[in-house]
C-alpha cells in the first residue's frame, strides 16, 4: 500500500508538471491579454507600463520558470483582472460549485439507482420501458438546451422557481451555503436538476444492467429457494452487488461534475468556478486559467487515488501493491 | 360593528401601504457585465466605471447624452491658458459622515497613477496636470503643462474617493468594502463575487433622492438567462436586451422597453499604408499593389455598403447609420457629414476608374463575440462587396485572438468598434486617425495606419485651444478630413435597449450605463 501511494504520488507530480507546461504554453498561444485588458485609447507609454507590471514583457520560458518557482510555494500568481491571488479567487468560488455538484450527485444517486433497479426488474413493462426512454433523453439532450427549457418552463411560465443566481446563503463553518435556507434551496433546484440529468441517466443504466445480470445469478436463486422475500433479495443482496460498479463510475464522474459544471453555471448565472474560468478565458486572464486547470488536474488525481483505494477495500481481489 | 369596520379598514390600509412600500424598498437589476473590482481607479472599463457611480461621484457629471453638468464641482473656468479653477459643492458628506473637501480631490488625483498592477489605468486623464493648488476647502486650481481644453471632460472620467478612508488602501480594501466609501447615492453593503452586489441608500445624499432603499445588482452574462430573469420577475430591469428578443419582449404586457443610441461606432479599418498588404490579392490569388491605398477604391467600398439594410435586417432596427465617429448632436460633430448613400453602380464605376474593373480579392476580418451581431455584419458586408466585384471572404474569431492579431497589423480589412468614454470626438480622432506615433501617444488603435499631416496638425492644435468654440471648430475640421479621406469607413452606431417591468422607465444613456438616477418610477 505504501509503495503504491509513493509511486502514485510521484507519478502525479510528473503529470502536474507536464500539464503545467502544456497549459502555460497553450494559454500563451491563444493571444495576448494586453490587447483586451488595456483600454484601446491608452497611450503607448501607458501600455508599456501595464505590460511591465503584469510581467508580460519577459520571454515565455522566464515567465514559466517564475510561475513554477512561485507555484512550489503555493502561489499560483495574481489575476490580471482582479489583482488578487488566482488561487484565492478560485477557492472563493469553490463552495458554490461543490454544493451544486454534490446536490446533483445526490439527486443522481437517489433517483437514478432506484429507477434503474425498477427498470431492471420490470424490464418489459411500460414503466420499465418509460424509465429507459427517459434515460436516453437524459443522455442525448444537450445540457444548455435542457437548462434553457427548465428556465422557460419553471421560471417564466409557471413562475415556481427563480431563473438564476444563488439566492440567500447561510454561513456554515465559515463557508456560505445555500441549502440551509428556503430561498437558497429554491435557487439550487433547477441548476442541480440540470446538472444531475446526465448522471441520473448513467446511474439508471448502470443499475439496470447490474440488476439484470445479478438476478440470473445462483445466489439469487438460492436466496429465493431459502424463502427470502423479494424485497429483501433485491434491496439487500442484489443492491450490494450492483453498488460496486455504480460507486466506481459515479465517483469518477463526480470529478467531471465539479470541473465541467461550466455550462450549467453560465446558464443559471451560478457564481461557481466554472463561470469564473469562462469569464477569465474571455479576457485571457492567464493566471486564473492556469490555476483552474492545475487545480482540476490535482482533483482528478486525488479522486482517482481515492477510488482505487476504496475499490481495493470493496473487492480484495484487486490489489494495489506491486504485482511484479 | 363600527369598530370592526375600522379594524378592517386599518388592515386594508396596512396592506395597501405595505404594497407600495414593498415596491419602493428594493430594486433588482440584472446587468450584463460584472465589475472586476470596486476600486474605482483600478480598471478603466465600462462595467467598473458604471458601478463606481453607485457609490462615488465625479467632479463633473455626464448627463444621459454625455453633456457635462455640475457634479461635486459646481462650476469651473479657465483662469489663464494653463490654469483651471474648480468651485466645489459645499456641505457634501462621505458615507461615513466626514466632509468632502478639496483635499480629497487632490488625494484622488495623486493616487490615480499609483494604483499597483492596474491593467488599464486612468492615468491618461490626469497626466497633464502639473500642479494642484488648494485655494480654500471649496476651491481648487489645476495647472497643466500645456493648455488643456478637455480638462473638465477629464474630470468627468474618474470618481473622487475619500482621503480619510482610502489613504494607504489597496484594491482589495475597496472590494471588501472597507475603503469603498464615497459621496454617491448608494452605499456598498456587500459584494458577493459572481452573484450580486448589494447597496443601500445614502439618505444624506446631496443630489436627487432615490426611491429605492436597497439596490441589488446581479451580473447575468448570458443573454438568454438575462431575458428569462426579467420575464420571470426575478429582476426588475435588465440592460443590453439582445436585438433578437426585442420584438418578443415588446409584446409582453408586463414589461416596458426603452432604447437609446450609443456612442459605440462600428466601422471598417482599411490598410491604407502598405503596398504589400497581407490579405488583399488579385482575382487569381496573385500579389497586387494594395488597392486600398487608392481613395477611389475606399469610396467604392463605402458606397457599396447598404447601411440601412444592415441596420434594418441584421441589427433588427437597433442601429443608426453612421456618418462620423460619434452620433449627431454631440459636441464637435460635423453637420456636413452624412451617412454614405448606398450606390452600387457608382461604386462599380469608381472601381473601374481606379483600374479594377474586375475587382480583386479581399478577406474581411472581425471578432465574433465582441459587438452586437459582429460576425453577421461582416458576412453582410462581404456579400455587398462581392456584388460590386470585390470578392470578399469572411474570417471571424473570438475577441481574445482577434485584437492581438489586428494590432500586429496582420489584417488588411477589419471590422472594429469604438466607443468614446469622454463623450467627445478628439479621443477617437487621436486614437484612430492621427498618424501612429508611439512617442506622442497618438494613433494607438490606428490599425490601418492612415496618415494625414494636416489632420495631425489640426488635432494637435485643437488639443491646446482652450476656447470652446475654436476648439470645436478645429475638431470638426479634423473629423471632416479623416472621414472625407475614408481613413475609417463608418458603418453604424449601436442602439442599446433596456427592459424593465411595468411601472419603471429608463431614460436610456448613450454611454450604455444603467444608473439609478435615470430610472423613473411611472406609477
Amino acid at each position: 500500500m505504501l509503495a503504491f501511494l509513493i509511486r502514485r504520488i510521484s507519478q502525479s507530480i510528473v503529470v502536474l508538471l507536464v500539464m503545467s507546461v502544456l497549459v502555460f504554453g497553450g494559454v500563451f498561444c491563444i493571444g495576448n491579454p494586453v490587447d483586451i485588458l488595456i483600454a484601446p485609447d491608452a497611450t503607448p507609454a501607458e501600455r508599456d507600463r501595464a505590460i511591465k507590471e503584469l510581467g508580460l514583457d519577459k520571454p515565455l520560458p522566464e515567465q514559466y520558470m517564475r510561475f513554477l518557482k512561485d507555484a512550489v510555494q503555493g502561489d499560483l500568481g495574481n489575476s490580471f483582472v482582479y489583482n488578487e491571488p488566482a488561487l484565492k479567487l478560485i477557492m472563493q468560488r469553490m463552495p458554490a460549485t461543490m454544493e451544486l455538484a454534490v446536490t446533483a450527485m445526490l439527486m443522481a444517486v437517489f433517483f437514478g439507482i432506484p429507477l434503474g433497479m425498477i427498470a431492471g426488474i420490470k424490464s418489459d413493462t411500460l414503466l420499465g420501458r418509460s424509465i429507459m426512454r427517459f434515460s436516453i433523453l437524459g443522455f442525448s439532450l444537450p445540457t444548455f438546451w435542457v437548462g434553457l427549457m427548465f428556465i422557460i418552463i419553471f421560471s417564466v411560465y409557471l413562475g415556481w422557481l427563480p431563473s438564476g443566481g444563488r439566492g440567500e446563503t447561510v454561513e456554515l463553518l465559515g463557508v456560505p451555503v445555500s441549502f440551509l435556507s428556503w430561498d437558497g434551496i429554491r435557487h439550487l433546484i433547477l441548476p442541480a436538476m440540470n446538472l444531475a440529468l446526465f448522471k441520473t441517466s448513467l446511474a439508471i443504466r448502470l443499475s439496470r444492467a447490474g440488476v439484470q445480470e445479478n438476478i440470473q445469478m445462483d445466489y439469487v436463486k438460492f436466496a429465493r429457494a431459502k424463502g427470502l422475500t423479494n424485497t429483501r433479495i433485491i434491496g439487500l443482496h442484489v443492491m450490494k452487488n450492483i453498488m460496486i460498479p455504480v460507486v466506481t463510475v459515479l465517483g469518477m464522474e463526480f470529478g467531471g461534475l465539479i470541473a465541467f459544471a461550466v455550462v450549467t453555471e453560465t446558464i443559471f448565472s451560478w457564481p461557481g468556478m466554472g463561470k469564473l474560468v469562462i469569464d477569465s478565458i474571455g479576457v485571457l486572464d492567464r493566471p486564473v486559467i492556469v490555476a483552474y486547470l492545475l487545480i482540476t488536474v490535482t482533483m482528478f488525481i486525488i479522486i482517482n487515488l481515492i477510488v482505487d483505494i476504496i475499490y481495493s477495500i470493496l473487492d480484495p481481489r484487486v490489489r494495489l501493491g506491486d504485482q511484479n | 360593528m363600527r369598530q370592526k369596520l375600522l379594524i378592517v379598514l386599518a388592515i386594508v390600509a396596512c396592506f395597501a401601504f405595505g404594497a407600495t412600500m414593498a415596491h419602493a424598498e428594493k430594486l433588482t437589476l440584472g446587468l450584463k457585465g460584472e465589475p472586476t473590482s470596486l476600486d474605482p481607479h483600478f480598471h478603466n472599463v465600462s462595467a467598473n466605471n458604471m458601478q463606481s457611480l453607485y457609490v462615488f461621484d465625479k467632479l463633473v457629471r455626464q448627463d444621459n447624452r454625455q453633456k457635462l453638468e455640475p457634479g461635486l464641482a459646481l462650476s469651473w473656468k479657465p483662469v489663464s491658458d494653463k490654469v483651471w479653477e474648480f468651485k466645489l459643492r459645499e456641505g457634501v458628506k462621505f458615507h461615513d459622515g466626514s466632509p468632502f473637501t478639496a483635499e480629497d480631490v487632490k488625494f484622488t488625483i495623486e493616487r490615480i497613477p499609483n494604483v499597483p498592477n492596474s491593467p488599464s489605468s486612468f492615468t491618461g486623464f490626469v497626466s497633464n496636470i502639473q500642479k494642484i493648488d488648494i485655494v480654500d476647502p471649496t476651491t481648487i486650481r489645476f495647472t497643466t503643462e500645456a493648455p488643456a481644453p478637455l480638462l473638465p471632460r477629464q474630470m468627468a472620467a474618474f470618481p473622487i474617493i475619500s482621503k480619510k478612508n482610502a489613504e494607504g488602501a489597496a484594491t482589495e480594501d475597496f472590494n471588501s468594502g472597507k475603503a469603498c466609501i464615497g459621496t454617491g447615492p448608494y452605499m456598498l453593503v456587500k459584494w458577493d463575487r459572481g452573484d450580486k452586489i448589494t447597496y443601500k441608500r445614502n439618505d444624506n445624499y446631496w443630489g436627487e433622492k432615490m426611491p429605492w432603499e436597497k439596490i441589488i445588482v446581479r451580473p447575468i452574462t448570458n443573454d438568454g438567462t438575462r431575458v428569462a430573469a426579467l420575464k420571470s420577475g426575478d429582476v426588475d430591469m435588465i440592460n443590453f436586451v439582445p436585438p433578437a428578443d426585442v420584438d418578443g419582449l415588446a409584446d409582453n404586457k408586463k414589461l416596458t422597453l426603452s432604447e437609446s443610441p450609443s456612442t459605440r461606432l462600428i466601422y471598417l479599418h482599411l490598410d491604407t499604408d502598405r503596398d504589400d498588404s497581407p490579405t488583399v490579392s488579385g482575382n487569381n490569388g496573385e500579389k497586387i499593389k494594395n488597392p486600398l491605398k487608392d481613395f477611389r477604391v475606399r469610396k467604392a467600398i463605402s458606397k457599396a455598403i447598404n447601411r440601412r439594410a444592415i441596420a434594418g435586417r441584421i441589427m433588427d432596427g437597433l442601429a443608426v447609420p453612421a456618418s462620423q465617429m460619434v452620433p449627431d448632436g454631440y459636441e464637435g460633430t460635423s453637420t456636413r457629414l452624412k451617412p454614405e448613400a448606398y450606390d452600387p453602380k457608382g461604386a462599380k464605376a469608381l472601381l473601374a476608374a481606379a483600374g479594377y474593373p474586375e475587382g480583386f480579392k479581399l478577406v474581411i476580418h472581425g471578432p465574433n463575440d465582441r459587438y452586437v451581431n459582429d460576425a453577421d455584419i461582416a458576412q453582410a458586408i462581404a456579400q455587398m462587396l462581392t456584388k460590386i466585384g470585390i470578392k470578399t471572404e469572411v474570417n471571424t474569431m473570438p475577441k481574445s485572438v482577434y485584437f492581438g492579431r489586428a494590432s500586429k497589423l496582420e489584417f488588411s480589412f477589419m471590422l472594429v468598434g469604438w466607443a468614446t468614454d469622454t463623450g467627445e470626438q478628439s479621443n477617437c480622432i487621436g486614437a484612430l486617425l492621427h498618424t501612429y506615433d508611439k512617442e506622442k501617444g497618438f494613433g494607438s488603435s490606428n490599425r490601418g495606419r492612415y496618415s494625414n499631416p494636416d489632420l495631425d496638425a489640426t488635432l494637435e492644435k485643437a488639443l491646446v485651444t482652450v476656447d470652446p468654440a475654436k476648439h470645436n471648430e478645429l475638431i470638426i475640421k479634423a473629423t471632416e478630413m479623416g472621414i472625407g479621406d475614408l481613413g475609417i469607413v463608418p458603418i453604424h452606431y449601436q442602439v442599446n435597449v433596456w427592459g424593465s417591468k411595468k411601472g419603471l422607465a429608463y431614460n436610456g444613456r448613450t454611454d450604455g450605463y444603467t444608473l439609478p438616477r435615470d430610472i423613473k418610477v411611472t406609477k
